[in-house]
This record gives structure tokens, sequence and C-alpha cells, in this order.
């Protein structure tokens, strides 16, 4: 390397002497905002954003579920048609968690474990109900087990009908949830089990199942909270009809078309309720679960 | 000439920097080295306006540049993870500097390329980040960190991420590379070995302050303290006293051994000590001895020597310094 | 696990037996029911005005809603991932609070606070602007439903890439705009744009919230979703319905082969 246009600093330069000016400053130097002043205005920007479209009417929903008084409150949650609604919610999303909790596990396992031709197109059908919007899946499940059902399956307006809907809007949770666990789950150990005696039944609830029961739990909840507030999937096979397959959210929708909007608000509030709730709880185990692992490795 | 006057950094209780005061001269290449949380990287940082100060003054070629931000200091940096933009082929990478002083395109083609050459990734303008070696990316980081013609080089343990041989050749790549451009450089390094290899100064950093500032033989030679010594090169503890194990002598004749260490002024004295074990590194032999006291410590004898001398476990031997480091001597932490 | 043969075939029936009879199978039926008849037939269902206005009207949501989204999100994820900020967990907590909330209970609120008779109710009667049973409703809805898209897709990649990029543009003079534009907008651009599928997908196939706000008028104040329901529950018309269900199933299955493709791109290199 030879002559080069970069500053040679003098070596012998003493610090009285000013030194020749050899970085140039960038060329742009003014209307630049202070890094806080631009912070403040970003920070003020976001929580105006937050609030006005997620806060605020949230705040809205609680304080006028409350015009009428706890009371109110209390007689529009306590309503018996909302009450069977909330009863019909929560066993219908509790049989739909169960099952997906099982299903979803097994489906996982195949996907991971076993190799058959066509498996990338049934890996890639999982993300399906994910993608497609709810009154589609509606529709589409109408389609198979409406009144014109080719198979003669008749579900609309039975719970049942209620299960396959929210069945399918949560098929990804507990499956997507569990197939990274089951990828990176150690073989050896199973084998290290089976080399021990264990049995397959043995192996597979004493040492597969730990190591997945975090994931299968987080799914199974994820799609409970998820089972619990849907409505576009039920809208159409649902039915609708109160104290049967009538679900909350129906509920709420039926309480603002007849112009009872205290009772709608107060419901949502308790369905909301009911959703942080389990995520709350979700949450609480998750970081518990954790905690215990990091102890034991 | 980098100027740093009581410069004071507080992290919540940590105190980074405590009370700093540090010169480094004009076409320098000094090297800022300490343990892990000494706050050599802070004071490095601070130079560069990546980190504000509580209070002091930095300044730069005579500017006071303590309020100024990294854009306006006129320094080049280089961070020990490179810092590459990925998104970016190697000749945008180290043409970024001068894009944005939206100098003439063909100036910025032929600065690029030039500099390219000096780091010797000439042909691989084309390349991403991600196709080039750990020493290749941090070259690449050199040469975009020149081509603003910063007055001051910054490197932040820029050798750090890379295997031991790679960083030894870059290690003398970059003081080939100062010798020839005359940037004044600043260093920071955990390594005694690569500050004491590449750089013409050292300033050791401990716990936020400068315990020691010198070229680096004086500094080994001459340790202002116990710190820089043992974090200088290794050290036996004989007689109460820090020693190099290469300065231990030892003597079977007790009375020869009394008699040459009462020539040596401030000596740790003469210390009787059993042989336990004799371990060849290739051209030197290192003895294992355990003093009379119970205290264990190492002699460093040449290959000759330990041929000539056949040193056997068990037996008695007497040590005495030859050379014993002479803290009072050194000179004070402050003065350059 | 050791399995036998025979296990593992059980196993692997039911399983596809599950996804098949959930998923696939309805959607082979539904896809049927609609081409049965001939693709003129389909053409034709889908292009009634009332089908062209419901269209239009998803994408216009669409328009408006994503470079809001594309702005807010990128800021509030810059504020999460970089700025030293008190109260940053409520921050998280209230970006990640769309998730958990039913779209019924979206819409309602919505109806509750801009709503004739809510807080901002005085609004419609001053300036004449309907919120509520206008389009004003439906994007604000739609963008309550899609709002931690962009933000949870940016905010791990800035912790990802770090700051030592955008530090090293300041040491080479770039300022913080120049910085923002031409490191950190780069390297954030697959997660951007995946957040950005994601909402597209999101804000065309929302249902629930934007029933809740929109007056449903057929030509005037549909979405496509709106128009598949409409359709089946109120004209009858179950064919009507599967034509535009399978539009739209058309679109999702479009953002699903996007996402794939965009995973791939995404991850760092």
């Amino acid at each position: 390397m030879s002559t080069t246009t970069r500053p040679r600093e003098d070596v012998v330069q003493t610090s009285s002497s000013p030194p020749r000016p050899a970085g140039s400053p960038p060329t742009r130097e003014g209307g630049r905002l202070r890094p806080a002043t631009g912070r403040a205005i970003g920070v003020g920007v976001v929580g105006l954003w937050l609030s006005l479209i997620v806060l605020l009417p949230l705040a809205a929903l609680t304080v006028r579920s409350l015009d009428e008084g706890l009371a109110g409150f209390w007689d529009a949650v306590t309503a018996p048609v909302a009450l069977a609604a909330i009863g019909t919610t929560l066993v219908v999303s509790a049989v739909v968690a169960l099952l997906n909790a099982v299903m979803g596990t097994l489906v996982a396992w195949v996907l991971v474990r076993d190799e058959f031709p066509g498996k990338r197109w049934v890996n890639a059908l999982i993300d399906l109900p994910f993608a497609l919007p709810t009154i589609v899946a509606s529709i589409v499940l109408l389609a198979l087990y409406g009144p014109s059902s080719p198979v003669g399956l008749q579900l609309n307006a039975t719970r049942l009908g209620l299960v396959v809907a929210l069945a399918f809007v949560t098929l990804p949770f507990v499956v997507r949830s569990v197939q990274p666990v089951l990828l990176e789950l150690d073989r050896e150990v199973e084998e290290a089990a089976a080399s021990l005696g264990a049995s397959n039944g043995a192996t597979f609830r004493r040492v597969v199942l730990p190591t997945l029961a975090p994931a299968v739990i987080s799914g199974t909840g994820l799609a409970f909270a998820r089972a619990v507030g849907e409505y576009g999937s039920v809208v159409l096979i649902g039915g609708n009809i109160p104290r049967e397959t009538q679900v909350v959210s129906q509920y709420i929708q039926q309480q603002i078309e007849i112009d009872r909007p205290v009772n709608a608000a107060a419901v949502s509030v308790a369905l909301l309720g009911i959703s942080f709730l389990t995520l709350f709880l979700l949450r609480l185990w998750g970081s518990r679960a954790q905690r215990r692992e990091e102890r034991s490795s | 000439m980098i100027t740093v006057s009581s410069a004071r950094k507080n992290y919540g209780d940590f105190v980074a920097l405590d009370d700093v005061s540090l010169t480094i001269p004009s076409g320098s290449l000094t090297a800022l080295l300490g343990p892990s949380g000494s706050g050599k990287s802070t004071l490095l940082r601070a130079i560069a306006g990546l980190e504000g100060i509580d209070s002091g003054v930095v300044s730069i070629a005579g500017v006071d540049v303590t309020r100024e931000p990294p854009q306006r200091r006129g320094i080049g940096f280089v961070f020990q993870h490179y810092a590459a933009f990925k998104h970016m082929t190697v000749r945008d990478n180290v043409a970024f500097g001068l894009t944005i002083r939206k100098r003439p395109k063909a100036e910025v083609r032929r600065k690029v390329d030039e500099l390219l050459e000096i780091v010797g990734l000439d042909g691989f303008q084309h390349r991403y980040p991600s196709q080039l070696s750990g020493g290749q990316r941090q070259r690449m980081a050199l040469a975009r960190a020149l081509a603003v013609d910063p007055r001051v080089l910054l490197l932040d343990e820029p050798f750090g991420a890379l295997d031991a041989k790679v960083r030894a050749e870059l290690r003398h790549w970059l003081r080939r590379l100062h010798d020839e451009v005359h940037v004044t450089t600043v260093l920071v390094t955990h390594d005694q070995e690569e500050a004491l290899d590449v750089a013409d100064r050292i300033a050791v950093l401990n716990r936020g302050r400068i315990e020691q500032v010198g070229d680096p033989v004086s500094l080994y030679e001459k340790p202002a303290n116990e710190f820089v010594m043992s974090f200088l090169g290794s050290v036996a503890r004989l007689g109460g006293q820090l020693v190099r194990p290469h300065d231990i002598v030892l003597e079977r004749d007790r009375l020869a051994a009394l008699a040459a260490d009462a020539r040596t002024p401030a000596s740790p004295g003469v210390v009787t000590a059993t042989v336990e074990r004799v371990v060849r590194l290739g051209f030197e032999v290192r003895v294992e001895l355990k003093a009379d006291s119970g205290e264990r410590f190492a002699a460093q004898v040449t290959r000759a020597e330990a041929d000539r001398r056949r040193f056997q476990p068990g037996e008695t031997v007497h040590a005495r310094a030859d050379r014993p480091a002479d803290a009072t001597e050194a000179e004070p932490a402050l003065a350059i | 696990m050791t399995t036998t043969r025979r296990s593992v075939l059980t196993l692997r029936t039911l399983a596809l037996a599950y996804v098949l009879g959930l998923v696939a199978v309805p959607i082979l039926v539904i896809l049927f029911r609609t081409f049965e008849p001939g693709l003129a037939v389909f053409i034709e269902s889908i292009r009634t005005p009332a089908a062209i206005a419901a269209l239009n009207l998803s994408v216009l949501i669409v328009a408006i809603v994503v470079p809001l989204n594309v702005v807010f999100g990128v800021v509030t994820a810059i504020a999460l991932a970089r700025w030293r900020l008190p109260g940053k967990g409520l921050i998280q907590a209230v970006v990640d609070l769309p998730f958990a909330v039913s779209p019924i209970v979206v819409g309602v609120s919505l109806i509750m606070l801009w709503g004739a008779s809510g807080w901002f109710g005085g609004l419609q009667s001053s300036t004449g602007i309907r919120v509520i049973f206008g389009l004003p409703g439906m994007v604000i809805a739609t963008i309550f439903v899609t709002l931690p898209f962009v933000v949870r897709e940016v905010e791990p990649v800035l912790h990802e890439i770090g700051t030592e990029q955008e530090q090293a543009a300041a040491t080479l003079g770039a300022s913080g705009w120049q910085t923002f534009w031409r490191i950190t907008v780069p390297a954030i651009r697959w997660g951007l744009t995946y957040g950005v599928v994601l909402t597209v997908a999101r804000a065309l196939g929302e249902f629930g919230a934007v029933i809740m706000v929109s007056s449903g008028f057929p030509g005037v104040s549909q979405t496509l979703t709106l128009l598949v329901h409409s359709r089946y529950i109120d004209d009858h018309n179950t064919y009507g319905a599967y034509a535009a269900a399978t539009l739209l199933m058309g679109l999702a299955l479009g953002t699903l082969l996007l996402m794939t493709l965009l995973d791939r791109k995404r991850s760092p290199r």
C-alpha cells in the first residue's frame, strides 16, 4: 500500500498545536431532532394510538357495563339465557380443548415421527384454519355437515356442530406447539427407557408425556381461549338457539340487536374476564414450568 | 490527540469510570487493557460518543466533543462482532460513510477499491458479509471505518470473536497498517499478550480506574502495583513479594543464595523449598516448588539450565529473586 | 418409541381421518359445489354489483389499515425494542390484548365508544361523521384485531439484529433518520412484510368485529365476509355464499402461500 488520501497525523505533534482538520463531519447537521425529543414524540404517538384503538373502547365497554350499577351488571350476567349461553360456551370449549389436546398431540406425533406419502400436504393443511376467514370456515363445514350434507351427517344447529366448528378453527394450536418439542425430543432418552425395560406405554407415559406436557397444555389453553370468544365460525352452523346452542358471542350480538347495550356490555365484560383468566393462568403456569426446567438443567 | 479528563460514569450503583484522565498522543497505537468490567470498553465508547459520561471532558484534536454525538466526532469505530451491514455488499458497506457525506460517485468508488486493496479484500466487492469469514468481515469493518478519514480509529475488542490463529494474523496486520497510516488508534483488549504485541502504549484499567499508563516494556518491567504486575505476565509469590517466575534463581547452596541475595536491593529474601515436579514446556521448563511455609510457587528456567542442573522432585533448593519487581521505582499512574 | 407396524398404522389412520375429515373433505366439498355448475356460473356469481362492491370495500379497508399498522406498528416495535421506557410491560400487554378479545366484544366496545350514545357519540352530531355503521367503524374494528401483527413480527427482528449496526452507522456519520432508512428498515423488511401479509389476511377475513359496526347494506357497507353471511342467511342464496366463500378462500390460500415463501426469506441468512 502506498499513498492514500487518509490523514497522516503528525507523530511529533504536540498538544498545543491545533491538529489538521482531518475527519470531516457529515454534511447534514441542521434540522435534526434531539434524540430525547424524537423519543418523547414517539412514545406519545404510541401511547395515544394504543389508547385510542385498544384501551378507550375497552374502558368504555367496562364503564357502560356498570351503567345500572353492580346489581344491574350481576342481573345481566346471571339472566337465565345469558347463563345458559355462558354454560354452553364453557362446556363446548372445554370439550374442544380436550379434543385438541388428544387429537392435536396425535396429529403432531404422526407428522413428526411417521413417514407416508403426501405428509407435506397434510402438514400444510394444518395452517389452513388460521388462514381461512372464520365465516368461510362456517360455510365450508356447512357444506359437508349441513342440511345438504352429501354424507347424511346433519350437525346443523346441534352442540356437536359447535364442537366441529370450534375444533376446525383451533386445530393448529396444539399441533403447532407440540410439533417443535417432538422434533427436539431426544430419541435416545426414549431408547434408554426402552433399554431399561420400559414398555411402550410406560415410555410414553413416563418419558415422552412429561416432556410434551407444557406444549400440550399451552396449546390447549390457547385453543380454549380462542373457542370461548369465537363467533364467525359458529354463526352459521350453530343455529343460535337460546339455551341450547347459543354461545356467549351470539348472545351478546343478539342483545345489541334488540337494543340492550348494557346487557351486551356486561356479558362482554364477563367473557373478557374468562379469556383473561385463562391466559393469565396459562402464563402463570408457563413461567412456573419454565422455572422448574431451569432448576433441573 | 485524545484527551479525557476526570471522566465519571455510573450505571446505577456500578461505577464504570471513576475519575478517569488519560491523554492519547497523536499517531500512537494505545491499548486499553483490563479485565471485563474494568471500564475499558466504556472509556472507548465514551471517546466515540456511543456512551455519554456523567461528568468530565472528552476532547479530540483539541476540540471539546463531550456533548457531540458520534456523528460529529470524526471517529472510526470497529466493533467486536463486526457490525457488518448484512443487507449491503462489501463495497456498499465500505462506501457507507462516504455515501452519507454525498461524495461524488467516482471518488467513492476509487476510495473503496483502494481501501479494499489495503485490507486484502480486493475482488470481494460484490460479496455479502455472510459470504465472508470472521477475519474478512473484521477487515471489511476496518476499511469501512477508515473510509471516512477518521481523526481517530477506535477498536473495541476487534479480534475477540476470532479464533487464535486468525487473531494473531490480524493483530500483526493491524500493527503494519498502523505503521503505514499513523492514524491515532485506540484498541480495547483484555488480552495482555495482544496489548504487549501490538500497542506502543498501554493503559491498564481496573474497576473504572487507570492503574498505569506507559510503553509495554516499562509496564512489564516496572509495574506500578501488584494488579498491573499480575495482569501483565505471570507472577509467583516469593517471601510475600510478587516476582516473575523467570526471575527466580534456584540454588543448591544456601550460603551462595544468601550472598547473592544480599547484593540485590529490596529483595524478598531466600526461601527454602522442595521441588515437587519438573515440567518441560518445549523451550522452557517450569519447576514447581513448595516452600517450607507450605506456599506453592513455580520458577521458570531455560531448558539449557534445567539440563545442566537436573532438578529432581523431592530435593531441597533455595530460591531467591534475581530482579524483583520494584513497585516503588515505577512511574505513578497519572504521569504521562 | 419402538412402535409396532400395526400401532403406527392405527395412529396414522386416526390422525389422517381427523385432519382430512375436519379440513380437507369440507373444503373439497365446497369447491365441488362451487364449480359443479361450471366456471361461468361461478364468475357470474362473484361479478354481481353487490359482490364487486364488497370486494372493493374489503380492498379499501385493507388499503387504509395496512399503512396505519405499518407506521404505528414499527414505531411501537422500536419503542419496545430500543428505548428505555417506564411501563414497557404495560405496553406489551396492551399490544397483545387484541389477541385475547373476542371479535364480538371488539364490536360492542367500539359501539360503546363511538356509537351514537357512546363516549364519543357527540362526534356524529357535531361533525356528521358516522363512525359506527360507517366506513370509519369498520376500519377501526379491523385495526383493533390486526394491531399486534406488525409489532409482534418486527420487535423480535429488532432484538435479533441488535444495536451494533445502528451504532456503526452513527460512527460513520449517519443521522438518526438516515440510520433508520438505510440500516433499520432494510434489516426489518422481511419481518415487516410478514406482518403486513398477516394483517392483510386477517383484514380481508375479519367478520365478527366488522358485522357489529357495519350497517350491512348490500353494495354499500358489505365486505366480502359480510356478503357470504348475508347471501346465506338473508338471501338463502346458498350457491352465492359458496361462490363468495371460494373467492375468499382463494385469497386466503394466496396469503398462506406467500407466508410460506416469506418464512424462508425471513429467517436470517
